[in-house]
C-alpha cells in the first residue's frame, strides 16, 4: 500500500522530489503572506475593544500553531525514519528543527509585544506562554543533541528519539488552556461551527496561516537539500550534478 | 534477570561516595533557599513544595549519568546485550535498581526537608505520595536521554538540557497537588495524572530505552 513511497527514501530521488516540489511551495507562500499580512495589517476591520493592537493576531496566531505543528512533523519524521529505516527521514526532521524553533521565537516575541498593551506585562506566567517556552526549549534539546554526535547517521536516530519523547508535551500545551484557567484567551478560529472572530478579519489570518505553512515547507525543502547533498557529498550523482552546474555556469 | 539486578544494587553500594553525593546536593540545594528567599516560614512554606521538586529534579540529574556510563565504558553493557537477555528487560532492572538507590534514601530524607521548609503534615503526606509516584517517572524517562548521551565525551550538561523540558509537566502537577493539600482541597486529580504518565512511562520508556542504547552502540 505504501509502496509506491519506498523509492523516496534513496536520497537522489528525495532530491528530485524536493526541486520539483520547490516552485510549488514557493509561489504560493508568496503570494498568501504578501495579501495575507498586508490586508490583515491595513484594512481588516479595527477591534472593538483591543483597537489596532490586536493585529498582530496575523503574526503570532500563524507562528504560534505552526510551532507545534511543525514539532509533530518533526516526530513524525523520526518514526518514519526509526520504523522503515530511512535516512532521508532523519534529515527532513533535523532540516525541521530550526525552522520550528525560529517559528516558536516569532510566537513569544509577538505575543509579549501583544501583551504589553493588553495585559500590562511583557510576560506573565500563563499555562500558554509557558507551554510554548517549554517547547522552544524541547527544540534547542534536539538540535543540541543532534550537534553533540560525530556521525551524524547516530546524531539522526538520537535525535529522532529526543523528539519523539517532546512530543508528549504537545498535547499538554493543547490543552492547557482547559487545564489552567488563565489570562491568555480562548482560541477564536478553532470553533468552526460559529467563530467568534468576524468574518473580514478571519479571511487574511486563514491565508496567513496557509502562508506560513508554505513558507516552513519551503525552507524545510530547501534545507533538506542542502542536507542530502551534504550527506552524500561523495556519492557519484552528487559530483556529477556539480559538474553540471559548473558547466551551466561556464556557459 | 535477577542476577543484573543483584550485581546493580552490589555495584551501587561498593561506591557509597556516588550514591551520597547527590543527596548532600539535594540538602543543599534546599539549604540555599532559606538563605536566599528569607527565613520567613510562611514564605518557606508557600516556596517549600517547589523547592523539594526542584531540588529532587536537579539532585536526579547529577546522579543520572551513572545509570549506563560505566557499564558502556568497560563494554558489559554490550556483553549484556549478547547475552540473549531482551536488552529492554535489562534496562527495566538497571532503571528499578536506579530509582532504588537513588529516591529511596531522598523519601527518607524527606521528614527533614519538610521540617527545614515548615510545611504541615497535610502537606507533607501529599508530598510524599507525589515523590513516590513522580520520581520513578524521573528514572525511566531520564534513562532514555541517559542511553543517548552515555557515548558522548561531556554529555553531563546536554543531559540535563534535553531532560529539564520533559520533566516540567511533573514538577507543575506534583507542586500543585502539595499546594491543593496546604489548601485542604483534594488532590486526587493531580495524583492521577501522575499516575497516568507513570503508566505510560512504564509502558513505553523500557522500549526506548533499549533502542537509544542501541543507538548509542551504534
Amino acid at each position: 500500500m505504501w509502496k509506491w513511497l519506498h523509492p523516496y527514501a534513496k536520497p537522489e530521488r528525495a532530491y528530485q522530489l524536493c526541486n520539483t516540489l520547490l516552485p510549488w511551495f514557493a509561489l504560493p507562500a508568496v503570494v498568501c503572506l504578501v495579501v495575507g499580512t498586508i490586508w490583515g495589517l491595513a484594512y481588516a476591520p479595527q477591534d472593538y475593544q483591543q483597537g489596532d493592537s490586536f493585529r498582530i493576531i496575523y503574526i503570532h496566531v500563524p507562528s504560534a500553531m505552526l510551532s507545534m505543528s511543525t514539532y509533530v512533523a518533526m516526530a513524525i519524521a523520526a518514526l518514519v525514519g526509526m520504523v522503515w529505516q530511512w535516512r532521508t527521514a532523519y534529515m527532513a526532521m533535523i532540516a525541521m528543527a530550526p525552522v520550528g524553533a525560529v517559528m516558536t521565537f516569532i510566537a513569544l516575541l509577538t505575543g509579549a509585544a501583544w501583551g504589553k498593551p493588553m495585559w500590562g506585562a511583557w510576560w506573565v506566567w500563563d499555562a500558554r506562554l509557558t507551554s510554548e517556552l517549554i517547547l522552544l526549549f524541547l527544540y534547542f534539546g534536539v538540535i543540541a543533541l543532534y550537534t553533540a554526535f560525530e556521525d551524524k547517521q547516530q546524531a539522526g536516530k538520537a535525535a529522532g528519539v529526543m523528539a519523539l519523547v517532546g512530543v508528549v508535551n504537545i498535547p499538554i500545551i493543547h490543552y492547557s488552556v482547559e487545564w489552567w484557567n488563565t489570562l491568555h484567551q480562548g482560541s477564536t478560529i478553532t470553533k468552526f461551527d460559529k467563530p467568534s472572530i468576524a468574518t473580514e478579519m478571519l479571511w487574511p489570518l486563514l491565508l496567513n496561516i496557509f502562508g506560513f505553512a508554505l513558507f516552513i515547507a519551503l525552507v524545510t525543502t530547501m534545507r533538506l537539500k542542502n542536507e542530502i547533498i551534504r550527506r552524500e557529498m561523495h556519492r557519484p550523482w552528487v559530483q556529477m550534478l556539480v559538474k553540471q552546474k559548473e558547466t551551466n555556469d561556464a556557459v | 534477570m535477577g542476577g543484573v539486578f543483584k550485581r546493580d544494587l552490589a555495584l551501587a553500594f561498593r561506591q557509597k561516595a556516588e550514591l551520597v553525593q547527590p543527596l548532600m546536593f539535594l540538602l543543599m540545594v534546599v539549604t540555599l533557599f532559606p538563605l536566599g528567599v528569607g527565613p520567613g516560614p510562611d514564605t518557606l512554606q508557600l516556596i517549600g513544595p517547589g523547592v523539594i521538586w526542584i531540588a529532587a529534579i536537579l539532585s536526579s540529574l547529577m546522579g543520572m549519568e551513572r545509570l549506563f556510563r560505566d557499564d558502556f565504558a568497560d563494554g558489559s553493557l554490550e556483553q549484556l546485550q549478547l547475552s540473549g537477555l531482551p536488552l529492554y528487560a535489562v534496562a527495566t532492572m538497571k532503571v528499578l535498581c536506579h530509582w532504588l538507590v537513588t529516591f529511596i534514601p531522598l523519601l527518607i530524607l524527606s521528614p527533614l526537608l519538610a521540617m527545614f521548609l515548615n510545611l504541615t503534615v497535610d502537606m507533607y503526606i501529599a508530598l510524599v505520595i507525589t515523590l513516590l509516584l513522580g520520581t520513578p517517572l524521573l528514572s525511566l524517562v531520564g534513562a532514555i536521554a541517559v542511553g543517548l548521551t552515555v557515548g558522548l565525551q561531556r554529555g553531563g550538561v546536554l543531559l540535563a538540557l534535553l531532560l529539564i523540558p520533559v520533566f516540567i509537566p511533573l514538577l507543575i502537577f506534583a507542586t500543585s497537588a502539595v499546594d491543593a493539600a496546604a489548601l485542604q482541597l483534594p488532590y486526587r486529580a493531580q495524583i492521577a495524572i501522575i499516575g497516568a504518565m507513570l503508566l505510560i512511562a512504564m509502558a513505553l520508556a523500557p522500549a526506548a530505552i533499549a533502542y537509544s542504547l542501541k543507538v548509542s552502540q551504534n
